[in-house]
This record gives C-alpha cells, sequence and structure tokens, in this order.
C-alpha cells in the first residue's frame, strides 16, 4: 500500500464523493456555530426550506461579539443584543446545544471545543472562523469556511472542496526557557511568509512539538491560518490523550479504549511524502515580537526594527532602524483562542506574581472560557493577579477582534497575545503587537517592550 | 447568496495596488453586527475610504472618479486573515464582479465563488504589466470573458487596440456555477442519499 500522511488518511477517510475535477465532497464530523457567522446561513437553508440536517453533531457558542463584563446583566448595543438573540432562537428551533453567555461551558470556540472533548483525534471540523485550525492541535482536519459554507453543512454535513497540498514543518531540538509555542510559531510565520500556507495543509513535527503541551500545541495549530494555510495538525501521542481522557464529552471505560486504539494509529507513515518540507531548528528560536502590521512581521525581541515597508512603519508610528526593546506600549492584551487558556493564565500570574503592574499600562486578562475563569479562581489566579494590580474578566473574544467594546485606542500601542495585528484589527488606529504570555507579562510591568528573560532577574521591581 | 450570473465583463477597473489585503482592512470588525447579508457595500475598505470623523477621504481611490467599476486589481494574497464572508458580500454590494490579483487566500477564494466574484488569478510578472497598463490609462475598460476565460486588458479606449490578453483557470464546476448564478449547497442537499450511505460505514 501506498504510504500515506496522516492529513491524506484523514481526507480519504472522509470523502464522500471524489470527482472528476479533483474535489471531493467532504463529511464534517463537528461544526462549531458562533453568533457572527451563523445568523445568514441558518436564514439561507430556511429560505431554500431545507431541514438542519445533523443537528446532533453541531455545538453552538457565543463568544466573538459579547462583552466581558457584566455578562449576567449585558448591556449591549442593539445590533449585538439581535445577533446574541437570533443565535438563541436558531439552536432552539433546530435543536442545537447550545452554550451561551454565563453557561458554564461557554467560551471561544476554540478555547471550549478541546476543552469539553468535543474534539477528538481523527475528526474532520469546520466553524464558520478561520481559527478552527487550531483543533488541529488534536490530530483532527480543522479548518475555518465562510457563512456560505457553514449553510452547506447545516444542509448537507458536508463541504465541496479542493484537496490542499501538505506540507511538514519539522522543528528538532527543544524551546529554551522563556520561550514559548507562540514565539515558535512567530519565527515561523516570519520566516516563511505569511503566503507560504496557501493552497497548503501543514503538519507539525519534531521534538519542540512532541515535548509540548496540547495548549502549546494549539498555539502552533491555531496561528497555521496566518501563514495562509488551510490549517495546520499534529498527530496525537500520549499528551493527546492525557489531555482528554474525562473530559465533559469524552467517552469512557470500553468506548474510550476502543477510541484509543484507534487514535494510536493517526500518524504519518514513516516514507510519506509531503509537498513541502521545512525544517527548523529550536534552538535558533528566541522571544519573538511583530513590529508591523501581518503577523509575517515578527522579529526577535533583542532585534531591530526592519526599514522599507514605509506604510507599516507610518501606521505603527515607528522610523525603523532602531531597537524594538525598551520602546512604550500603553496596553496589554492576555486572551483569545489562542493565548487564553488555563495554561496561558499561569504562566502570565506566575511571572507577575509579587510585581506591581505599571502604572502607565491598562491590562485587559479575559480568560478563554467560563471553566478556564473558574478555574483561574480556583487556582488562586485571579488573587496573584489582583495583588499585581490585574482583573480577571469574563471570557470572549474581546479585544482580539474588537467587535465589542474592548477596543484599543487609535495610536495605542498593544502587547498583545492574539492572532493578528492587521491595521485596525484592534480598534481604528490600533496599534498591535503580537507576543507571548510571557513577554505580555514583562511588557505589562515595565511598560516597556522587554526581554521576559532578563526582567525578572534585572528589574525585580 | 443568490446572484447575478457572471459572462462577460466590460468595465473599467479600479487599482489598490496593495499587497496582503486582509479581510479586517476590506470590512472591520465592528460592521459585522448585522443578521442580514445586505448592507455592507458602504463599508467596503470602510478605514481607508473614510476619516476617523466619518467623512470621505479624497485621497482614497473609491472616493475618486476612477473608483467606480466592476474589476478590481489588487495586489497579492489578497482576502487574507479572518473567515468572515462580508468582505465577499461588501465587494459585491459595492458592485465589484471581478477581483484581479497574483494570488488569493483560500478561504477568500472559496468565499467569492460562492457570491458571484470571480477571483481572476495571474501570475506575480502579469500583474505587474497590468499594474503598468492601468497606470498609462485608468480609465480604459477591461474585459473579462468567463466563458472563454480570457482576460483583456488595454490602455487605450477602444479595445480592438488590446496590449494584453492572457487566459485564467477556473474550476469547471464553479465556472458553471457562476455562469448560470447557481450555487453549491443545491447540489449537495441532492447528495443526501450517497450521504447518508457513507454515514452508515462511518463512526466519529
Ligand atoms: S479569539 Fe480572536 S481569533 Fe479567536 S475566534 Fe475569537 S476573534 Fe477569532
Amino acid at each position: 500500500m501506498k504510504s500515506k500522511t496522516l492529513f491524506d488518511k484523514l481526507w480519504d477517510q472522509h470523502e464522500v464523493l471524489s470527482l472528476e475535477d479533483g474535489s471531493s465532497v467532504l463529511y464534517i464530523d463537528r461544526h462549531f456555530l458562533h453568533e457572527v457567522t451563523s445568523p445568514q446561513a441558518f436564514a439561507g437553508i430556511e429560505k431554500r426550506g431545507l431541514p438542519f440536517f445533523r443537528p446532533d453533531q453541531a455545538i453552538a457558542t457565543m463568544d466573538h461579539n459579547i462583552p466581558t463584563t457584566g455578562q449576567a446583566n449585558p448591556v449591549m448595543g442593539v445590533e449585538s443584543g439581535l445577533q446574541v438573540d437570533r443565535l438563541k432562537e436558531n439552536c432552539a428551533k433546530h435543536g442545537i446545544t447550545l452554550f451561551g453567555m454565563t453557561h458554564p461551558m461557554n467560551g471561544i470556540v476554540h478555547v471550549i471545543g478541546p476543552e469539553l472533548g468535543l474534539t477528538r483525534p481523527g475528526m474532520t471540523i469546520v466553524c464558520g472562523d478561520s481559527h478552527t485550525s487550531t483543533h488541529g492541535a488534536f490530530g483532527t482536519i480543522a479548518f475555518g469556511i465562510g457563512t456560505s459554507e457553514v449553510e452547506m453543512v447545516m444542509a448537507s454535513q458536508c463541504l465541496l472542496q479542493r484537496r490542499p497540498k501538505t506540507m511538514r514543518i519539522t522543528i528538532n531540538g527543544k524551546l529554551e526557557a522563556g520561550v514559548s509555542a507562540k514565539d515558535l510559531i512567530l519565527y515561523v510565520i516570519s520566516k516563511l511568509g505569511t503566503g507560504a500556507g496557501t493552497g497548503y495543509f501543514l503538519e507539525f513535527d519534531g521534538e519542540a512539538i512532541r515535548s509540548m503541551s496540547m495548549e502549546g500545541r494549539m498555539t502552533v495549530c491555531n496561528m497555521a491560518i496566518e501563514m495562509g494555510a488551510r490549517g495546520g495538525l499534529v498527530a496525537p501521542d500520549d499528551t493527546t490523550f492525557n489531555y482528554l481522557i474525562h473530559r465533559e464529552f469524552s467517552s469512557a471505560g470500553e468506548q474510550w479504549e476502543k477510541a484509543l486504539s484507534g487514535w494510536k494509529l493517526l500518524k504519518s507513515d514513516e516514507d510519506a511524502v509531503f509537498d513541502r518540507q521545512e525544517t527548523f531548528k529550536a534552538s535558533d528560536i528566541g522571544p519573538m515580537i511583530t513590529w508591523g502590521t501581518n503577523p509575517g512581521a515578527g522579529i526577535p525581541i533583542t532585534g531591530t526594527i526592519p526599514q522599507g515597508d514605509e506604510k507599516a512603519l507610518a501606521y505603527m508610528g515607528w522610523q525603523g532602524g532602531e531597537k524594538i526593546m525598551d520602546q512604550k506600549i500603553d496596553y496589554v492584551f492576555v486572551g483569545s483562542c489562542t493565548n487564553g487558556r488555563i495554561e496561558d493564565l499561569r504562566e502570565f500570574a506566575s511571572y507577575v506574581k509579587g510585581h506591581k503592574k505599571a502604572e502607565s499600562v491598562t491590562a485587559w486578562i479575559v480568560p478563554g472560557s467560563k471553566k478556564v475563569e473558574l478555574q483561574a479562581r480556583a487556582e488562586g489566579i485571579e488573587e496573584i493577579l489582583n495583588e499585581a494590580g490585574f482583573d480577571l474578566r469574563e471570557p470572549g473574544c474581546s479585544a482580539c477582534l474588537a467587535m465589542n467594546d474592548d477596543k484599543i485606542p487609535a495610536g495605542k500601542y498593544c502587547i498583545s497575545t492574539s492572532n493578528r495585528n492587521f491595521e485596525g484589527r484592534q480598534g481604528p488606529g490600533a496599534r498591535t503587537l503580537l507576543a507571548s504570555p510571557l513577554t505580555a507579562a514583562a511588557a505589562a510591568l515595565t511598560g516597556r517592550i522587554s526581554d521576559p528573560r532578563r526582567v525578572t532577574e534585572d528589574c525585580r521591581l | 447568496m443568490s446572484f447575478e450570473p457572471i459572462t462577460t465583463i466590460k468595465s473599467k477597473v479600479v487599482k489598490l495596488q496593495v499587497d496582503n489585503i486582509d479581510t479586517d482592512r476590506i470590512i472591520p470588525a465592528r460592521f459585522l453586527k448585522s443578521v442580514d447579508s445586505s448592507g455592507f457595500g458602504k463599508n467596503l475598505f470602510h478605514d481607508w475610504r473614510y476619516r476617523p470623523d466619518g467623512t470621505p477621504d479624497p485621497e482614497f481611490v473609491l472616493n475618486k472618479p476612477e473608483g467606480q467599476g466592476q474589476i478590481l486589481l489588487t495586489g497579492k494574497n489578497f482576502g487574507c486573515g479572518s473567515s468572515r464572508e462580508h468582505a465577499a458580500w461588501a465587494l459585491y454590494q459595492y458592485g465589484f464582479r471581478v477581483i484581479i490579483s497574483s494570488g488569493f487566500a483560500d478561504i477568500f477564494r472559496t468565499n467569492a465563488l460562492n457570491n458571484g466574484l470571480l477571483p481572476l488569478e495571474v501570475d506575480v510578472d502579469t500583474l505587474a504589466r497590468l499594474m503598468e497598463l492601468h497606470q498609462s490609462n485608468p480609465s480604459a475598460p477591461w474585459t473579462v470573458d468567463l466563458q472563454s476565460e480570457l482576460l483583456t486588458a488595454n490602455s487605450r479606449l477602444k479595445t480592438e487596440d488590446c496590449e494584453l490578453q492572457t487566459a485564467f483557470d477556473i474550476n469547471p464546476f464553479r465556472k458553471q456555477c457562476l455562469l448560470t448564478g447557481s450555487d453549491v449547497i443545491d447540489y449537495l442537499a441532492g447528495l443526501k442519499p450517497q450521504i447518508i450511505e457513507y454515514e452508515a460505514n462511518h463512526t466519529i
């Protein structure tokens, strides 16, 4: 038998039909819905008179367009309220499980899927959101789709897709202390470019990935889309299985054992051929930060802001040629489906513990889900944060896309653990610097861009 | 979403020579609060098109006389970032039917095709040549003939004086959809018997 990549194995298993022109009718196991990209799709199937084909395979949450304070008594603009209400109505009408605001299982769609055990190895998963790639960390084919495609999945549990090419990205060796999954993926995107993944599905492998927690792997796969790839996956292993056991929706007993034996087979064959192969050394990677207006603009935190891209430099208010270290920042945003998980809050908290937030800095710490929020409280993280001058908010996408009131003012600099630094992404005129939770913590304490490996030694504020 | 079929488009071309235009640029998140799929055209490229006080920025191409047309000529990697289909809706509702670039982000490409927008991909050299041609006469009409998969560009007013003709590729199924104004949803919904048969042998 011909050797295959894991991606190709999963694709073949989910192919309902393969068409002459090379495209496939692909079966979707899990469909996540949220309030912003679903209303037009619900309206679409209704207009066509089509039933919601497999409501049991869909799960809905509210995350993009909700406030992150006072959720129990939300004050929302007319239109925001409309999307939230419409999702409730639609889910009730079509029999979809919904984790609405304040529900103990509510949260950012890509945080709750894994955390509840709804995301499992071997699945195909879609959502009307590009960062669906996050779920690839569990060895799934997971990718974002547009609203027309959301409607297709509602109507048929299938999509018409062209099979992407495959690229393996191997990171050999171990990351040094103070360097995280976020740094790794910012490094890879800075090397390959934001368009390098277009037309590809990625598989991440190598010692640095294998020794990473599930949270770290999710951060890496989350940002696969930022190099243009449809998605990225990691073959499941014991780290994956240990993460999934005993989750709310995970199976148990015999069923779990049976699933597990299948999952253990999910890997690329030794001699599988990828369309493209890239290899990096973990030891070359240090803390990274972006200086510009796309996620490919990552530089080492010890590096120099490059000259040349006048448009981006003007937007960011920089000349180019100067060091990025010690530049002043105004806001810190910790959260999003990239770095809003419990591990991220733990890292941030352990770093700021016993110190004080710089007075000039406004910080928003937004848990990725209600469970993360509750866990942060139970573990004493909230207390540590409060003592250091930070507040823990309620879950949601928040300043990652600034659709609610959490907007960074024009011209202000924000160190953000999210995934996009596009012009205006965090609010009109907002200047975003993408970095890891540790780098965000260092900046929150000093009010300046700081090397997280050094602040604790030198500053001891 | 229903859309008008495309057969041949002959139109002036709007040039926006910027690479990596992301969907947050095409339509910022704060304009995605609607539960309908109409009314997005007025916010297309909002933060370039309007000043902070809400008045149109005269420097931005859509606010200039040459800002009207059905064809948008733009830089590489168009439509990257968020999967929001609102980006395709906004472009369509503004009046565009064809976007020319040397590359499109995957999700955007699909969203465009599902909404009657033709993502017309040319190679980098051709794109550079097209930019030059447009420069020499921004009001010359170009022709996109979907049936024969041909783009005809020129810098003069009479199309007979064609200066560059280039073939483009499009998936035959998608082409048919654009030509007839039909979409994939009806096709998939029609496959239910095969899908049910597939499900019988598939465990999740
Ligand atoms: S946190 Fe940001 S990137 Fe993630 S789903 Fe929400 S808006 Fe999208």
